[in-house]
């Protein structure tokens, strides 16, 4: 009875503790955001590394959500005869859950799990451990960047998804199925507000590309410094920034469409 | 530097695209040209039952978008709805006896109010309560008298 005790204990605290620290390590990278500002050409080979590497994937999985929603949407508004709301239909989707959601997701598998892995790699051959006997923090020089380049690749990739998954929406709606072009621009016009709709949307992939980036930098950095240890960490970060984006989603749902 | 200036040109490119998805995202797709009832003057009206107006739902006239719906209350004095709405500013010569009716767009659709437009000579202003109302048809009440009118032959 003790031993489940104890086990049950030191578990609850093995967890608290690695929150903690991926509190307080989230601390001190964001210390170094201020001296990134000189140093831009940092940044900027992050968001070269997690953002126009994940364009493909990004913008090809975007083309297809985007048809595939015209085609299933089709299947069910024609039995209203209201397939001119197709347009609404795929783009409410896209820009207020898909969009941000799905970008995320690829962004985590894509772009998380190679964070990881680099940083975890860093560690385990002691990159890191030689920069901070040259005095260099390594939080600053090597997460920073990182984390900051994520927060600003992750909504111009949700903003890409969304908008070739209209156009994909588009090509198989009036082009395939023959809804009316101008019902289905005209309605999706009227329906989706730019700050109700396409704000918010922007606001979630910010907080996503947030989240991800934070738990990719943090999983690399306590990775244990062994190649298994690498390889869980990257594992752990793909299945935990889903997780957080899924559960934040709903979260950021009820907080912003919840109340009509 | 060869190097880095192929990265930075491939991440201007991207930034681009990503400004360029926003920017058809703001232009094309939502209703960034309408107006959002932000602005503009407020005016109320009482019904009887508003069936499934929402804010946000749009004022009408002749079929044209002038306001959008910015709240809606209820009086519990004389157990009426109060529904107000801001109408924009272009629109500022509605007159005084300006009629308002809930209405629904198809059968199925969602319901919006309609104004028509009476004769008298002075306008609504900010803060006026418009008169004449009638009230949201309600499908089921519409049933409802059919039948009975069906069972009184």
């Amino acid at each position: 009875m003790t031993a489940f005790l104890q086990r049950l204990g030191a578990g609850t605290l093995g967890i608290t503790e690695r929150v903690g620290r991926g509190h307080l390590f989230l601390l001190h990278v964001l210390g170094g955001f201020p001296g990134l500002l000189p140093r831009f050409g940092l940044v900027m080979k992050q968001i070269y590394a997690s953002g126009v590497l994940s364009l493909l994937i990004v913008a090809v999985s975007g083309l297809f959500v985007g048809m595939v929603l015209a085609l299933q949407g089709y299947n069910t508004l024609v039995d209203f005869g209201a397939t001119e709301s197709l347009g609404v239909v795929v783009s409410l989707s896209l820009v207020r859950e898909l969009g941000p959601v799905v970008a995320a997701l690829l962004f985590a598998g894509r772009a998380g799990s190679a964070l990881t892995a680099e940083i975890g790699l860093m560690k385990a051959t002691e990159q890191l451990s030689a920069m901070e006997m040259m005095a260099v923090n390594p939080l600053h020089r090597v997460v920073a960047p990182r984390l900051l380049g994520g927060i600003i690749a992750m909504p111009l990739l949700a903003a890409i998804f969304s908008a070739v998954g209209i156009l994909g929406g588009y090509f198989v709606a009036v082009g395939l199925l023959g809804v009316d072009e101008g019902a289905f621009w005209s309605q999706m016009q009227a329906k989706v507000d730019l700050y109700e709709d396409i704000a918010n949307g922007v606001i979630k992939s910010v907080v996503f590309g947030f989240v991800v980036t934070w738990i990719a930098v943090f999983e690399g950095y306590d990775a244990v410094p062994t190649s298994e240890g690498v390889s869980r960490a990257t594992t752990r970060t793909v299945v935990h920034a889903s997780l957080a984006v899924l559960g934040l989603d709903f979260i950021l749902t009820a907080l912003m469409f919840g109340d009509e | 530097m060869m190097q880095s200036r192929t990265v930075q040109i491939w991440v201007g490119l991207f930034v681009i695209m990503g400004m360029a998805a926003l920017l058809m995202l703001a232009m094309k797709v939502s209703n960034i040209r309408a107006f959002s009832g932000e602005e503009g003057y407020v005016i109320t009206a009482r019904f009887e039952n508003i069936g499934g107006l929402k804010v946000r739902s749009p004022v009408t006239m002749a079929g044209v978008v002038v306001g959008r719906v910015s709240k809606i209350g209820f009086d519990k004095e004389i157990y009426e709805a109060v529904v107000t709405m801001n109408i924009d500013p272009r629109y500022d010569n509605l007159p005084e006896d300006t009629s308002a009716s809930i209405f629904t767009s198809g059968l199925l659709g969602e319901q919006y109010i309609g104004l028509e437009a009476g004769g008298a000579e002075n306008y609504l202003r900010d803060g006026d309560r418009i008169q004449l109302t009638q009230s949201a048809v309600i499908l089921e009440q519409l049933i409802g008298q059919f039948l009975v009118s069906q069972a009184d032959k």
